[in-house]
């Protein structure tokens, strides 16, 4: 008899408090916008912030918005920019894949000046006696970059960041891990850059690393009419308005081997980082 | 005012190796063929250059004004021509601008003011800024312009001023063999201080290793209102929260600056620069550094003028008997690791300390075994080991509610973790990922 009473009144609360959640569902329903939860199916799911959102959710919700378009996902292919815009009736805007480069060549082998035991990390190195590196405006080397890499797409090689362009998507993680603001976000149509960031005279910048900029200003002088390169003090830059090729490495023959293709780099074709 | 003075929690006794420099006198360094004087010389803002190469300097003349409120100018510390303005190593591993100096060899002075022999009756103000005008700064270490201590809010009022001459960092005796040789000095100049504050009397905290320097400093104080206080031996005695706690019984709050509580603290050496200032007329551009370490052949205390390279420093001390692991500025605690003998001496530069191969070795860090060694002797009682995990998980907010900002990277939790944790070096990344917070939050 006890049990039928239980089961009774369970079977009575129940009833009625389904009744109320089923009023209350449809009096107090909130109308999602079923084109939000169909483009973040369409993002890469990558939650990188790259966008400038709080990750994909955040951004597909900007997208329908019209807060944001499409293309400032930095992670999404030109097929995946088309399907969304198409699927939102937008034109697709057309947009610039960006890479990051390290501006550095100073591997260890090359740069090393003391022992360094500390936190391994850039931040830390660069409170103690600016970290183990003679340089002082290279790499530390701590891989505080890779570590920010949502992509997995910095390797830190002989205590040097080495971006793996076809990794990149372009997210700028890294840019903000970097304590010594080495890390410049270029186009990635763009191949050969100055891997160096070091604005001291030539002699300086030799005396603690073998492949500095030195501004000798031979790729100037092999650009020939072409102002492919940027003269910055004592440190040339690649102009990116007007990106050299691969072609002017050869042609400039740069002494100690700062300007390099970015593929080649990657792969430690320039000696000593092997 | 009771004579025993309170003891701080925590604190460790490493060993001291005092013995190795401090029955050494004061020596006058030689005259060096050129200077290397380091521009930003202060905790605050840089003071603004008003040489150029090829200037004609005199001992004394003004190199650089105060750039602002908390800055102190520069002067020449000797006389010659300005050779060249460039770049030197710094004492944090980045290279900085340096004046080089050089030198005539005639070491003719200049003073920029003249002395004030009646101090006793002269306005305080006037005294302050003199203080200000001789390029004064916290000589233990820190390097804080003295003037800004010396000039609290007129909501503060300040009724103690405490001399640190504790000098709790193992292997210096600069501030010991300064007390004990030049007491008078460093007693005369306390009581300036003194007065600029408006005060009767100051205090000296002495560690209780160093009974000849109480002694001397007792003497010398027999006719001034200045008493010289004993404290026991324990690091960080000399960090000013504690040796406030151990003479006043009075805590600084989380956050407060000693002024909140009524005290003011300077260093010895910086209370005898103004002594220099004010009775000689002569600016700062000298202090005593201790060259120090088992590799050295004659450890010792000299008096070095600003912009000495290290590597000199050195050659007087004897040279190396064998090759050294690690070259510090200041002590072994606290004292920043140098890459380059080319760095020079600053008004700051209380030590030059060289580390035998056989006294360090080169670790790896453990993971924490919660032994609470740290926690133990954390002076300013908050949590290391915890902090640490925040800071190695990104939790500086986490940090923060710990307390990290109350860290005065004294170094113990280090020095007594036994998995070689690099403790202080990530309060320190704390701290600093906190104030950049800060900051861009406005």
């Amino acid at each position: 008899m006890d049990s039928l009473i239980a089961i009774i009144s369970v079977g009575v609360i129940g009833t009625v408090l389904g009744v109320v959640i089923g009023i209350v569902a449809k009096v107090f329903a909130v109308d999602v916008d079923e084109r939000i939860e169909q483009v973040e199916e369409m993002l890469p799911g990558a939650n990188c912030g790259g966008c400038g959102f709080a990750g994909c959710a955040d951004f597909a919700k900007g997208v329908v918005a019209e807060k944001a378009t499409p293309a400032q996902c930095p992670v999404c292919s030109r097929e995946d920019v088309v399907a969304i815009s198409d699927y939102l009736g937008i034109a697709a805007e057309e947009k610039e894949k960006m890479v990051a480069l390290v501006r550095c060549s100073g591997d260890i082998p090359n740069t090393q000046r003391s022992l360094y035991n500390g936190v391994r990390d850039c931040q830390s190195a660069v409170l103690v006696a600016g970290g183990a590196k003679g340089c002082d405006y290279g790499c530390l080397g701590f891989g505080s970059c890779a570590e920010a890499c949502p992509f997995g797409a910095i390797e830190m090689r002989a205590g040097l960041a080495i971006v793996h362009k076809d990794l990149c998507v372009g997210c700028e993680n890294c840019v903000a891990a970097c304590p010594k603001e080495l890390i410049k976000m270029v186009p990635a149509a763009a191949t050969t850059h100055v891997y160096c960031n070091s604005p001291e005279k030539g002699a300086a910048k030799r005396k603690v690393c073998q492949t500095a900029c030195i501004a000798c200003r031979k790729c100037v002088k092999a650009s020939g009419e072409e102002d492919y390169m940027e003269i910055d003090g004592f440190l040339i830059r690649s102009n990116y308005e007007n990106p050299p090729s691969a072609d002017l490495v050869e042609a400039a023959a740069c002494p100690t081997t700062a300007l390099r293709v970015d593929t080649e780099h990657a792969k430690g074709a320039y000696g000593g980082e092997a | 005012m009771s004579d025993k003075p309170r003891k701080f929690k925590g604190g460790v006794h490493p060993n001291d190796s005092k013995a190795l420099s401090a029955h050494k006198p004061i020596q006058e360094a030689p005259l060096l063929d050129s200077y290397k004087v380091i521009m930003h010389q202060n905790i605050g803002a840089p003071p603004e250059l008003l040489v150029k190469k090829g200037d004609e300097v005199k001992k004394g003349t003004l190199l650089a004004k105060a750039g602002g409120f908390v800055s102190v100018p520069l002067h020449s510390p000797t006389s010659g021509t300005i050779k060249m303005i460039d770049k030197v190593p710094g004492p944090t591993g980045i290279s900085v601008p340096c004046i080089e100096i050089a030198a005539d060899g005639e070491d003719e002075w200049d003073s920029p003011f003249e002395p004030i022999t009646d101090w006793k009756t002269t306005d305080p103000v006037e005294l302050r800024q003199r203080v200000w005008d001789a390029g004064v700064v916290g000589m233990g270490g820190a390097a804080f312009p003295s003037h800004v201590k010396l000039s609290p809010p007129d909501d503060k009022k300040i009724d103690m001023l405490i001399l640190n001459g504790a000098e709790c960092e193992p292997y210096l005796t600069a501030d010991h063999r300064l007390m004990l040789e030049n007491a008078k000095e460093v007693v005369i100049g306390g009581s300036i201080l003194a007065r600029i504050l408006g005060l009767e009397s100051c205090v000296i905290g002495v560690e209780n290793n160093k009974p000849d320097a109480v002694e001397m400093l007792k003497k010398a104080a027999a006719n001034h209102s200045v008493h010289v206080q004993d404290l026991p031996v324990n690091y960080p005695q000399g960090a000013e929260k504690q040796l406030i706690y151990a003479i006043t019984g009075r805590e600084v709050p989380v956050g407060a600056l000693p002024m909140d509580i009524g005290c003011v603290v300077q260093n010895v050496a910086s209370a005898a620069a103004v002594y220099e200032a004010v009775v000689n007329g002569r600016p700062s551009i000298d202090r005593i550094t201790t060259v120090t370490g088992k590799p050295l052949v004659d450890p010792g205390n000299w008096k070095f003028r600003i912009g000495t390279p290290i590597s000199k420093a050195l050659e007087l001390a004897g040279g190396i008997t064998e090759q050294p692991a690690k070259l510090l500025l200041g002590g072994p605690m606290m004292g920043i690791a140098q890459s380059s003998l080319d760095v020079t001496t600053m008004k700051n530069t209380s030590g030059i300390l060289l580390i035998a191969q056989d006294e360090v070795s080169q670790y790896t860090s453990e993971p924490c075994i919660r032994c609470g060694r740290c926690v133990d002797c954390c002076p300013m009682q908050i949590l290391p080991a915890t902090i640490s995990q925040a800071v190695e998980n990104h939790r500086f907010d986490w940090a923060e509610q710990l307390n990290v900002m109350a860290c005065i990277e004294c170094g113990s939790c280090s020095y007594s973790c036994p998995s070689h944790r690099p403790l202080n070096q990530q309060f320190k990344r704390a701290k600093v990922e906190i104030r950049a917070g800060l900051r861009k939050k406005g």
